[in-house]
C-alpha cells in the first residue's frame, strides 16, 4: 500500500488536543529567572540616561541591565541578505545604547524571581530621551534634507536592485496601443502566530554551555547566528525549538531578545526566561509586506501583453533584520506572474523608517508581485473591454510550452493553467455569477455582486544554493535528513526542517514508509533540536517539502541500497537478483528466500555476519541542494457581495484550483491552503499595521488589529489540478502560503468588480466598510 | 495574600495568591498545568478559555481569587482515563489543528458551545467560536469538526 497520497491523521495532534505540550513559556528549569523588556516609547529619540538603579531596589530583582551595560555582551544582530554591493547595512544593537529608531526598540531589561516583579520594575527604571523628527512616509525619507533614521549613514535610501530583461521597455511602451498605471500600496501586516514568541536559556555555568530553547522557526540558522552575536562557541550552544505555535515568517528571525536572554543567563549563570505580551509582540515581533508599487503595463488591443514596468519602494523599517531586503526581491521574479511578455523592468528601492522591521511574512515578497500582476490585469482587461478570464487565456504561458523560460529568467518546469482554470470556472458557475452580476447591475441593486480572479504562480523550493549566492545571500538552501534502522526495527527520521503546525512528522512518515516498506506507524520523526537533529536549514518559504522532504526520500533510499548488499549476503545471491516490495528483500525466481529490512536491521546490529568490507550500518544521510525551484500555480476565483449603503463587503463564495504537484497527504494539503486562504483574504478585508503621525503604532493590541475570526470567514471550496514537478524526485512543489499569495488580488479584484459601475476604480487594502463608503462617496460626488 | 480553594481538573488545591494573580496565571505558573497556553493580553484570542462552575472563561480575564471555591476544567481534565472526548476526537479527525496553540480554547468553547445548542448549524458554530482566534486552519476544519461531534454526540457520545 502506498502512504504517500493517503490522508492520514496526524501524529502531531495527540499531545496537541490534550495539552501535553510543550511550547517555550511551558519550560521551568530550578532557580528560572523572568526577563522583561523596558522599549522606547518614541519612534525616534536620542536616549541621553537610563538608570536602572531604583529598579535594582526592588524586592524580587535580581538585575537590571540599560543597552550600555549589555553592548560589550553583544554584536550586532545579523542581516544574513545584504541584497546589493553597495547596501546601507546600519548597526542594530539587540539594546539600544545611543539612540531608539522605532517605538518598541528596547532600551533596559529586569530580571527578577517571577514575570509579575520584572514586569513591575520596569516602571522604576528611568530614562531621559531627546526626542528625534520620525521617519514616516517612503517618499518624503528619500527626499534632500529628510530626516535620517541612520544619521551616520547619511541617507534612508538601503538599496536599489535593478532587473532589466528582454526588449527596452520604453521602446516597448512606445509601439504599444495600451498602455496602464497604477498606485498600489501594500499594507504593513503583523503576522499574528498564536503563540508569541518565548524564549528560555538554561545555561551550566562552570563550562560555560548553553541551551536556547525559543519559539523559532530556525533552530540551526539561530544557533550560527547567536554564536556570532553573543561569542558564545557555538559548539556549546545548544538550540531547541520545542512546539512551536505557528510562525508565518515571523519566526523566521534572529531577534535581539533571543541574544539578550542568552548573554543574560550567561552573565548571571541562572536560567532565563523571555516571554513576550501579544500587545509587546505587536512592536518587536517583525511585520510584513509594507511596499508602494508603481505598476505600468504595455499591451496591444488585442490583449497581448507587450512588457511590464514595476517601481518599489520597499519600508525596511528601522533596521535590517534577518531578512528584510531580500523580501523583495523574493518577488522581484514573479512579477510578469504566468505571462508571457517581451519585457520587463524592475527596480526595487529599500527605504528606511522609524518603524519596526520588516521581514517575511507567508508568502513574502510573492504576494505582493501576484497582487500587483493580477490587479493590473483586471484594469487592463476592463481597459479593453475583455473579459478578465479572456484576458489570462491570451497570454498565459500554454501548457504544451513547458518547460518555460519567463521572461524573468526563470523557467517554470510544469504546469497547465487551463485545466487548472477550467476546473475554477466549473466549481464556481462564473457565467451565473456573472448573469447575476448584470442583473443587480440593472436593476440597482443596493447590494452589488463582484467576481475577482487571481492565476498565480509563486517559487517555492528554496533554494538552489547556487542561485543564492548570486542573489547575495549568506548562506546555501539545502535541507538534510537522516535515517536510522533501529535493532527492533523500527524507524528514526531526523530531518533539518523545523516544523511548526505543518505536519512534516506526518507527512515524512509517510515518505519514509514508502521508500522502506515499513509501517507508518513504525517511524518517528526526529526534529528541531541542534544535537538532535544537527543539520539543517530550517522552516519556510514552502521549502520543507519540496527540499527537506526530497532529502528525507533520498536518505531512505540509500537505507535500502545499503541493505540491499547485506540482504544479497545473507541470501547469497548477487544483488541484482534481489527485488525489494514493501520492505522485503526476495531473490527473484525463489520467493522464499527472502529478508525483511527489519531483519536486515537486526543482523547489521549483531554485525556477525556481514559481507567484508562493509560497515556495520544501514543507516543513512543525505543532503539535498535542489537543482531549481519549483512553481505551484493554480486558478482563485472570489464572489463578494457588497452593501453599497453601509460598505460591508461579503465573501459569498470562494473557489480555489491549486496545482501543487503529487500530494503528500491531502488532508493536511486542504488545511494548508484554508489558512492561506485566511491569511491572504485578511490582508485584502482585515489587517493594517496603522501608525500615526508621530510613528507610534495605532493598531496595537488585538483588540485594535482585526484577525479575522471564524464568522469573518467563507466556507472555501478547495480542489485540485495536478502536474507532478519535474525538478525534484517526489513531483511535489509546495503549499505552504499558495492560498496567501493567490487569494488578496481575488478578494480585491472582486471588491473593486462590484463597485466598477458605481465609478470606483480601486480600493486601498484592506477594503474595510468605511473605504469602501469612502470610495463611493467620492465615486457619486 | 489571600487564601483560596479551587478544584481543576478533579484535584482541589489551596494556595495563598495575590489578589492581583490572573487565573491563567495560577493555572500555568503555581499548578503547573501548562496545557492551557496565553495567547494575547487583551481577551480576544481566546486561547486560554476553560471551564469555570459550567460556563467558559477566558481565563486571562479572571482573576484566580475569582475561582475561590469553584471548580475548573482544562484541556488537561477532558480525556477520562486517556480516552479522548468526542470533540478531542472530531478535531483529529477532521483535521481541526494545525499548530494546535488555540485548540485548548477551541476545544472548551465548542464544548460549552454544544452543552447549550446540541445542534448547532454551522453559521452559529462559527459565531459561537468568535471569541477564539485561529490562524492556521482558516476555521473551515474547526467548523466541521464541531459539527461532526455534534453529530456523534446526538448519536450518544459524550462530548
Amino acid at each position: 500500500m502506498s502512504e504517500v497520497g493517503t490522508a492520514r491523521l496526524r501524529k502531531e495532534d495527540a499531545r496537541l488536543l490534550t495539552g501535553q505540550t510543550r511550547w517555550t513559556d511551558n519550560i521551568d528549569a530550578p532557580g528560572l529567572l523572568h526577563l522583561a523588556v523596558l522599549r522606547s516609547p518614541m519612534a525616534h529619540a536620542r536616549i541621553d540616561r537610563v538608570d536602572v538603579s531604583a529598579a535594582l531596589e526592588r524586592p524580587g530583582v535580581v538585575a537590571a541591565f540599560s543597552g550600555a551595560d549589555l553592548a560589550p555582551d553583544l554584536g550586532s544582530l545579523p542581516c544574513a541578505w545584504p541584497v546589493t554591493e553597495d547596501i546601507v547595512l546600519p548597526e542594530h544593537p539587540p539594546i539600544a545604547v545611543d539612540e531608539v529608531r522605532y517605538a518598541g526598540d528596547p532600551v533596559a531589561v529586569v530580571v527578577a524571581r517571577d514575570r509579575y516583579t520584572a514586569a513591575d520594575a520596569l516602571e522604576a527604571v528611568e530614562v531621559e530621551y531627546t526626542p528625534l523628527p520620525p521617519v514616516l512616509d517612503l517618499e518624503a525619507a528619500l527626499a534632500e534634507g529628510a530626516p535620517l533614521v541612520h544619521s551616520d549613514k547619511g541617507t534612508n535610501r538601503c538599496y536599489d536592485w535593478p532587473l532589466r530583461t528582454g526588449e527596452d521597455f520604453a521602446a516597448v511602451r512606445q509601439r504599444a496601443e495600451v498602455t496602464l498605471k497604477r498606485r498600489y500600496h501594500q499594507q504593513r501586516l503583523i503576522p499574528n502566530a498564536m503563540e508569541p514568541r518565548a524564549v528560555v536559556v538554561t545555561p551550566v555555568a562552570a563550562s560555560d554551555e548553553y541551551t536556547v530553547y525559543s519559539s523559532t522557526q530556525i533552530p540551526h540558522i539561530l544557533r550560527v547566528m547567536l554564536a556570532v552575536v553573543t561569542e558564545v562557541p557555538e559548539h556549546r550552544l545548544r538550540v531547541v525549538a520545542p512546539d512551536v505555535g505557528g510562525g508565518f515568517g515571523s519566526k523566521l528571525q534572529v531577534y535581539g531578545e533571543e541574544a539578550i536572554t542568552l548573554a543574560v543567563a550567561r552573565r548571571l549563570g541562572r536560567p532565563v526566561k523571555w516571554t513576550e505580551s501579544r500587545s509587546e509582540g505587536y512592536l518587536a515581533t517583525h511585520h510584513g509586506r509594507g511596499m508602494i508599487q508603481d505598476v505600468e503595463i504595455a499591451a496591444n488591443r488585442d490583449g497581448r501583453l507587450l512588457g511590464l514596468k514595476v517601481d518599489l519602494l520597499v519600508d525596511m523599517g528601522a533596521y535590517l533584520m534577518l531578512v528584510t531586503p531580500g523580501i523583495p526581491i523574493l518577488g522581484a521574479f514573479m512579477y510578469p506572474g504566468i505571462y508571457k511578455m517581451r519585457s520587463y523592468e524592475l527596480g526595487v528601492t529599500g527605504v528606511f523608517t522609524t518603524r519596526t522591521p520588516t521581514d517575511a511574512y507567508r508568502g513574502a515578497g510573492r504576494p505582493e508581485a501576484t497582487y500587483a500582476i493580477e490587479r493590473i490585469m483586471d484594469e487592463l482587461a476592463v481597459e479593453l473591454g475583455l473579459d478578465p478570464v479572456e484576458l489570462r487565456r491570451r497570454n498565459w504561458i500554454r501548457h504544451e510550452e513547458f518547460p518555460y523560460t519567463t521572461i524573468a529568467g526563470l523557467t517554470y518546469d510544469s504546469g497547465n493553467y487551463e485545466a487548472a482554470t477550467d476546473k475554477a470556472l466549473a466549481l464556481f458557475d462564473y457565467d451565473k455569477l456573472r448573469a447575476e452580476q448584470a442583473d443587480r447591475n440593472q436593476r440597482g441593486d443596493t447590494v452589488r455582486l463582484g467576481i475577482g480572479v487571481s492565476t498565480y504562480t509563486e517559487m517555492c523550493g528554496l533554494a538552489p544554493s547556487r542561485v543564492l549566492r548570486d542573489l547575495r545571500y549568506a548562506a546555501g538552501g539545502w535541507e538534510a535528513a537522516s535515517v536510522r534502522m533501529l535493532p527492533t526495527g523500527k524507524v528514526e527520521v531526523v530531518t533539518g526542517t523545523s516544523p511548526h503546525g505543518q505536519g512534516h512528522v506526518t507527512c515524512w512518515s509517510q515518505i519514509a514508509a514508502d521508500v522502506l516498506g515499513v509501517p507508518f506507524e513504525d517511524v518517528q520523526v526526529v526534529h528541531g533540536d541542534t544535537r538532535a537533529a544537527p543539520q539543517g536549514m530550517d522552516t519556510y518559504g514552502s521549502r520543507s517539502l519540496v527540499v527537506g522532504g526530497t532529502a528525507v526520500h533520498q536518505a531512505a533510499t540509500k537505507v535500502v541500497d545499503k541493505a540491499r548488499k547485506v540482504a544479497a549476503h545473507l541470501l547469497e545471491a548477487s544483488e541484482r537478483d534481489l527485488e525489494f516490495t514493501d520492505g522485503v528483500f526476495s531473490v527473484k525466481g525463489s520467493p522464499d528466500a527472502r529478508r525483511t529490512i527489519q531483519e536486515i536491521a537486526f543482523e547489521t546490529f549483531t554485525s556477525h555476519d556481514l559481507p567484508d568490507g562493509v560497515e556495520p550500518t544501514i543507516n543513512a544521510g543525505h543532503l539535498t541542494d535542489p537543482d531549481d525551484f519549483s512553481y505551484p500555480h493554480g486558478t482563485h476565483l472570489c464572489a463578494v457581495e457588497v452593501d453599497t449603503e453601509t460598505g460591508q463587503t461579503r465573501i459569498r463564495s470562494y473557489v480555489a484550483v491549486d496545482d501543487v504537484g503529487r500530494v503528500i497527504n491531502p488532508m493536511i494539503v486542504e488545511g494548508q491552503v484554508h489558512g492561506g486562504l485566511a491569511q491572504g483574504i485578511a490582508q485584502a478585508l482585515y489587517e493594517e499595521a496603522v501608525y500615526d503621525d508621530e510613528g507610534n503604532l495605532v493598531s496595537g493590541t488585538m483588540a485594535d488589529y482585526l484577525v479575522p475570526s471564524a464568522p469573518d470567514l467563507p466556507e472555501f471550496v478547495t480542489e485540485r489540478a495536478r502536474t507532478p514537478a519535474t525538478t525534484n524526485p517526489l513531483g511535489v512543489k509546495g503549499v505552504g502560503e499558495a492560498g496567501t499569495i493567490a487569494s488578496t488580488p481575488a478578494v480585491v479584484g472582486a471588491v473593486v468588480d462590484a463597485l466598477r459601475p458605481l465609478g470606483v476604480r480601486d480600493l486601498r487594502m484592506p477594503c474595510t466598510p468605511e473605504r469602501v463608503w469612502q470610495a463611493l462617496k467620492e465615486a457619486s460626488a | 495574600m489571600t487564601r483560596i480553594s479551587v478544584k481543576v481538573d478533579g484535584t482541589v488545591y489551596q494556595d495563598e495568591v495575590e489578589p492581583r494573580l490572573l487565573l491563567i496565571h495560577y493555572l500555568r505558573d503555581r499548578l503547573g498545568l501548562t496545557g492551557t497556553p496565553i495567547g494575547c493580553d487583551t481577551s480576544n484570542c481566546g486561547v486560554c478559555t476553560v471551564d469555570l462552575d459550567g460556563a467558559s472563561v477566558k481565563s486571562c480575564s479572571v482573576l484566580a481569587v475569582q475561582a475561590d471555591g469553584g471548580e475548573v476544567t482544562t484541556v488537561e481534565g477532558l480525556a477520562t482515563d486517556g480516552e479522548w472526548t468526542g470533540l478531542q476526537r472530531a478535531f483529529h479527525e477532521r483535521h481541526a489543528l494545525q499548530c494546535g496553540y488555540c485548540t485548548p480554547g477551541m476545544l472548551m468553547a465548542a464544548r460549552d458551545l454544544l452543552r447549550e445548542n446540541p445542534h448547532p448549524t454551522p453559521d452559529e458554530v462559527r459565531h459561537a467560536l468568535e471569541g477564539n482566534l485561529c490562524r492556521c486552519t482558516g476555521y473551515q476544519n474547526i467548523v466541521r469538526a464541531v459539527l461532526a461531534a455534534a453529530e456523534t454526540a446526538g448519536q450518544g457520545a459524550a462530548t
